[in-house]
């Protein structure tokens, strides 16, 4: 990269700074951000952007310019992480790269569908697979297996507990069992509050 | 590597093939056995874990697990090898960056030193794709060839994770028009036809199909449409979850779209190694191409009866 564009990105184009989201790039050594031109190549060349709501372009904007409305719209939940963005950028931004971050910073922030948080807490965490064989609903699974010859479980975690076992304690040690229960309390808060106003204007 | 078998890799397994479709994973065995190539389990592995959900909720995560994955093939002292592109994302991606980013590193190593691992980068994430085209060549598949399909029109279906970030993948760049899987689908008679967006993405990826179930179906609306209209007989791809997708996604495409798409789809989806076994003259049993069940409800959701129907004529 030459030295004007680093220069450049280095910068502060936004000279408010106040762009949070932005500053969590930076931190986390995705400040190419800034280079961003706003030309539309990740939108135009974007499946998702064809038959939903969900604009590339405007999401990288949003989070440039500190518009945290971004991390609660769906709309980056319907990136199907192709690539094209971040293939084809001009300003060689990973642009993929930055909706993944997005949303690292959105779940945190407890931005989360059900379907998501029940995925990452009942399935991935509990069983160490995202698609689990086990369990009694999955019997016709196991029967399939069978059926071609194949053992019911595969030898990964699931014939494994010591190996699942290491799994938790590297998502505890790396602090995502922190994550999900704070989003579980987040979670119960918001009911509890939720519950408290309904009480009130009764 | 050992003198008996000139090939040896981990076989790394994921979720959607082994626990959904066992007929892929049974049909990558017997082509790698078939090959000359020893497989070895990768004993108490995990998730990979998948490149757009749990990457996507927590990266830190994403990257020790991947790591953990990893020190397993390590261990084995061979490269590790995926059938699944989004497993292939994850382990190739989270291995290119560990190489890398020392920082990262050592981040991921504090963690897995705790359950008594370390990530040494001793091996390499290949896609077994990668492994048909780099490592074996087309002229060494070639020689297995016993059968030839005469009039077989394929729509091959590559997925995103296979060739992209192309700076992480070994197609020296190549992203918008590559060839690979077509030549090597077409080592068996089979035509590889061209459609319109013929690399655009299944939907099933970056957590879509579990968010909004009828963007994902849209999205395979979209290639299913193009897919028929170029007049194919059967889909071939070399992913698992592209395949589930594509598969069960006619289903839902055929009810969410039921009044725009005209006739309900029924294209067989087929996987690489099935129709390679096939031409080198494996069992179609141990290729998971005939069943053998009483089951309902269960994979794969298109018949593929048609093709079973060439098969007879064309192979036999």
């Amino acid at each position: 990269m030459s030295e004007n564009v680093e220069k450049y990105i280095k910068r502060k184009v936004y000279k408010k700074e106040n762009s949070r989201i932005a500053q969590k790039f930076v931190d986390a050594g995705l400040e190419k951000i800034r280079a961003c031109i706003n030309c539309g190549t990740c939108t135009g060349s974007c499946p998702s952007g064809r038959r939903t709501a969900y604009r590339t372009r405007s999401a990288i904007r949003k989070a440039l310019t500190g518009d945290e409305s971004v991390l609660q719209d769906i709309d980056i939940w319907l990136c199907s992480t192709c690539y094209y963005c971040y293939e084809r950028c001009p300003r060689d931004i990973p642009v993929t790269d930055m909706i993944i971050k997005l949303r690292n910073i959105a779940v945190e922030e407890g931005y989360i569908l059900d379907n998501h948080f029940n995925l990452a807490d009942k399935i991935f965490y509990e069983t160490g697979h995202g698609v689990p064989a086990n369990g009694e609903g999955n019997k016709k699974w196991r029967d399939l297996r069978e059926s071609y010859g194949l053992p019911p479980l595969p030898p990964t975690v699931h014939t494994h507990p010591e190996a699942l076992k290491e799994c938790q304690d590297l998502m505890k040690s790396v602090g995502f069992r922190d994550l999900l229960d704070n989003i579980i309390k987040k979670k119960e808060q918001e009911k509890a509050e939720k519950e408290n106003e309904g009480a009130t204007e009764k | 590597m050992s003198e008996d078998k000139k090939w040896r890799y981990a076989f790394f397994l994921g979720c959607v093939a082994p626990n959904r479709y066992p007929m892929i994973e049974s049909s990558i065995r017997a082509v790698f056995e078939h090959l000359g190539a020893e497989i070895l389990e990768m004993e108490g592995a995990s998730c990979c874990p998948a490149p757009g959900v749990f990457r996507a909720f927590h990266i830190p995560t994403w990257l020790v697990i991947a790591a953990r994955n990893l020190t397993i093939a390590e261990e084995l002292g061979v490269d590790v090898i995926t059938g699944c592109n989004g497993c292939y994302g994850t382990l190739r991606d989270a291995w290119y960056e560990l190489q890398h980013e020392p920082e990262l590193k050592k981040m991921v190593n504090e963690h897995l030193a705790k359950v008594g691992r370390k990530f040494k980068g001793s091996i390499e994430p290949k896609h077994i794709v990668q492994v048909f085209y780099l490592d074996m060549g087309l002229d060494y598949l070639k020689g297995f060839v016993k059968h030839k399909f005469k009039d077989l029109k394929v729509a091959v279906h590559y997925g995103c994770h296979i060739l992209k970030p192309s700076e992480k993948r070994p197609w020296d760049g190549e992203y918008e028009n590559p060839t690979f899987l077509d030549e090597i689908v077409e080592i068996t008679g089979a035509k590889s036809i061209d459609y319109k967006d013929k690399f655009m993405c299944c939907g099933a990826g970056g957590a879509v199909r579990t968010a909004v179930k009828e963007v994902s179906a849209d999205f395979s609306r979209e290639k299913l449409v193009n897919i028929r209209n170029a007049g194919a007989d059967i889909i071939i791809d070399c992913c698992p979850f592209c395949h589930l997708q594509l598969d069960l996604g006619q289903m839902e495409a055929n009810n969410y779209y039921k009044d725009i798409i005209g006739e309900p789809f029924k294209i067989p989806v087929i996987y690489l190694t099935q129709l390679l076994g096939l031409s080198f003259g494996i069992d179609p049993n141990q290729l998971g191409l005939i069943k053998n069940h009483e089951l309902t409800g269960v994979s794969p959701f298109i018949p593929i009866d048609s093709f079973i129907q060439k098969v007879k004529e064309e192979l036999l």
